[in-house]
């Protein structure tokens, strides 16, 4: 045991050493770092020396075996592949004006689409910042330094810790007060080569009664394996309304760890939808923390998955004060030997009084060998709440497969169609058209390949 | 209609069945012939649904003995898709609700299977689109319909509408009805009578599962059987439903356990 801490402990730091030099984008230079974002990254740092990767024995993580990801060796970017524009076109979204590309884990500028007329200039001139970390720091710097790093911990989070060592640049968007952004912001993480690591950082920070729709996408230019270690802050202020769209489509021998956290100020309204359909194995870690009271905020998750996936979703909904409302469904498909692991804590903080959360893990095992684990816990230390939870694992309903057979449809197409359907109830909650409509037509043709 | 010459479409012969072990039809002959339409009608328990669901195929019954020719094919070696395209369809008494599946997308997935394996050409969503909504008028339905998931949220009535628009739209040769009476008003009724009335011609036959008299003075059976303990123990005209009305079942058991003569057989 002592030796498998050893080498797994060995292997952060192997991590960490392959990046000394990091690759920059060329809009940000290393010398203007400010002296909080070192502090930050040092901190960090010396976590990732004294943090050891999760093991099986791990609470958080005893459904889920990483030990593919750390038998794998990655390296640094050494060569950036210049990517065209006509090279990612298929990834635009139409609703997307504004667009940030990281090739890699870089950040593109000549891929990127900032349309500055994104909500326009709000009251006092001010107009929503959506750049990378070095032009964030330029245009408000004193937002950036408030927020990044302040709501993803990384103190006992090996993965966030490495992450925030690797804090050199970031997605960077900033919704100023009143201001409601007309089209949505697509951040668009393209890998393009095999065996290496990225490191993406991505901070949203809606000012209070600010209205925002964000598109976290993750995509691949090949099939081989690859690391992606995530980290998403998002901060809401009062009565701020944010819409999140993640879709994880990494190549099916990537790696994708990603942690998300969420605070959320007075009356303010967040929606999530996360569909993940990549990667050999993913794990998403989302937290979201009420700050005040009368929050309201709704996780919708989708895993859709077969061969020898394995896509883990940890979500932690804090009610920390009165009047939250909570809604979550998250459903999982799953095929061919693999597994799916939903974890779900809703906390009922004593005094979140008139807390009303409902939570729902809805599981489709599409083979014999497919395997789900869920786990949806409610702790409640607070009175007069209304909560509820529940689990479900099943196979297609045989009365609903003879209903389409009788009208003619052959059996698989039937079954295809009911498989499709339960994965639809989740893409259709993307508030953004052209995103359902692929993603819809990408779970039609997975579920018609899987059968 | 009785129609002279017509040909047979539907033979069973000692059908026996199960479902979990348990045996329901015990021994069932039945013929249809084209252009007829025939009334199943019996007690709570006596196997109606269960024979309706044996001719449309459903898995969770086992034939155990007799056979079904269905226009001379063997129907019981036909998987439920095969028999739809051949051209048998079963109104469902519990319409199954399919969230997430448009109804639009059902309804037409449905035709253009039933059409191709016709030969004939499948339509487009906009094509398609107009077909619909002229079968949709006939059972007073409104399109909003089209845009919801199969039968989800749907009333009672709204589900029996939605099972005789499928039958508008396939055509079928065969039509089994089981129990679309129940849970309908009378306005309901009226209108899904007069649906499946415009169905019928000379070319197809409809099978009429119900356990009231009451639709059957919407749709005129030509012929009236009784179904008891598993087979059909009695055979007459529509007068016979008005006298089942009347006098309830009781006396057929009565007659049926007595030996009374009964073909169980159109005439």
């Amino acid at each position: 045991m002592s030796t498998d801490v050893v080498a797994a402990r060995g292997y952060l730091t192997d991590l960490l050493a392959g990046h000394a030099q990091p690759p920059v984008s060329p809009a940000s230079p290393v010398s203007k770092k400010p002296a909080w974002l070192k502090a930050l990254r040092a901190e960090a740092t010396e976590r990732v020396g004294v943090l050891k990767m999760p093991i099986p024995h791990d609470e958080a993580w005893r459904f889920t075996d990483i030990s593919a990801l750390t038998r794998q060796s990655f390296h640094p970017l050494r060569t950036p592949t210049s990517l065209q524009a006509r090279d990612i076109e298929r990834f635009h979204i139409d609703e997307a004006t504004t667009r940030l590309v990281f090739v890699d884990g870089v950040h593109a500028p000549q891929l990127s689409s900032v349309d500055v007329g994104v909500g326009g200039a709000g009251p006092g001139g001010a107009a929503i910042v959506v750049g990378n970390l070095a032009s964030a720091i330029a245009t408000d710097g004193s937002t950036v330094q408030a927020h990044l790093g302040r709501h993803a911990a990384f103190h006992d989070q090996p993965f966030a810790a490495l992450n925030s060592a690797f804090l050199h640049d970031a997605a960077v968007i900033i919704v100023p007060h009143d201001i409601s952004a007309a089209t949505p912001v697509h951040l668009l993480f393209i890998a393009t080569q095999p065996q290496l690591a990225a490191h993406p950082r991505t901070l949203l920070v809606a000012g209070p009664g600010s209205a925002v729709t964000l598109i976290e996408d993750y995509v691949a230019l090949h099939e081989g394996a690859y690391f992606t270690n995530s980290v998403v802050e998002v901060a809401l202020g009062a009565n701020a309304a944010v819409e999140h769209v993640r879709v994880q489509r990494e190549s099916v021998q990537a790696f994708h760890i990603a942690s998300c956290a969420v605070s959320l100020a007075h009356a303010s309204r967040y929606h999530s939808v996360s569909v993940a359909l990549g990667a050999r194995i993913s794990r998403v870690e989302l937290d979201v923390r009420q700050t005040d009271e009368a929050t309201e905020c709704s996780l919708d998750g989708l895993a859709l998955i077969g061969e020898r996936q394995l896509a883990d979703t940890h979500t932690f909904i804090d009610h920390a004060k009165p009047h939250g409302v909570s809604r979550q469904l998250h459903k999982t498909i799953v095929d061919g030997a693999a597994h799916a692991v939903f974890s779900g804590k809703v906390m009922v903080r004593p005094g979140a009084r008139r807390t009303d959360s409902a939570q729902s893990s809805r599981n489709l095992l599409l083979s014999a060998k497919a395997l789900v684990d869920t786990l949806p816990q409610l702790e409640i230390f607070a009175d007069d709440v209304k909560c509820t939870h529940g689990a479900t694992v099943g196979q297609l309903d045989s009365e609903e497969v003879f209903y389409l057979r009788s009208r003619g449809l052959s059996e698989a197409p039937a079954r295809n169609l009911l498989t499709y359907a339960f994965g639809a109830e989740v893409i259709d909650r993307i508030p953004v058209a052209s995103l359902r409509r692929h993603l819809e037509r990408s779970v039609l043709e997975q579920t018609t390949r899987q059968q | 209609m009785i129609l002279q010459d017509s040909r047979t479409l539907l033979d069973v012969r000692g059908l026996h069945a199960t479902v979990n072990g348990t045996e329901i039809l015990k021994g069932l002959d039945f013929t249809v012939k084209r252009g007829e339409v025939h009334a199943i009608m019996g007690p709570n328990g006596s196997g109606k649904s269960t024979f309706a669901k044996v001719l449309a195929g459903h898995t969770a019954y086992e034939v155990t003995a007799g056979e079904v020719l269905y226009e001379g094919r063997n129907l019981l070696g036909m998987a439920p898709e095969a028999r739809a395209r051949a051209g048998i369809f079963l109104a469902f008494q519990y319409p199954i609700e399919i969230p997430g599946v448009g109804n639009s997308q059902f309804l037409r997935l449905a035709y253009n299977t039933v059409q191709a394996e016709r030969g004939k050409d499948e339509l487009d969503p906009l094509e398609f689109d107009d077909l619909v909504r002229e079968k949709m008028k006939l059972l007073e339905m409104s399109p909003e319909f089209l845009g919801r998931s199969v039968n989800e949220g749907f009333s009672g009535g709204e589900k029996k509408r939605n099972e005789i628009l499928q039958m508008a739209l396939l055509e079928p040769a065969l039509a089994i009805l089981d129990e679309t009476d129940s849970g309908l008003d009378i306005d309901a009724l009226r209108v899904v009578s007069r649906g499946v009335n415009h169905l019928t011609s000379k070319d197809n036959a409809v099978v009429l599962v119900t356990h009231y008299q009451r639709l059957l003075n919407y749709i005129v059976p030509d012929y009236v059987h009784v179904m008891e303990g598993g087979r059909l123990v009695k055979t007459g005209g529509k007068e016979l439903a008005l006298e089942l009305e009347e006098r309830g079942y009781d006396w057929i058991e009565a007659e049926a356990k007595a030996g009374a003569p009964s073909r169980g057989v159109s005439p």
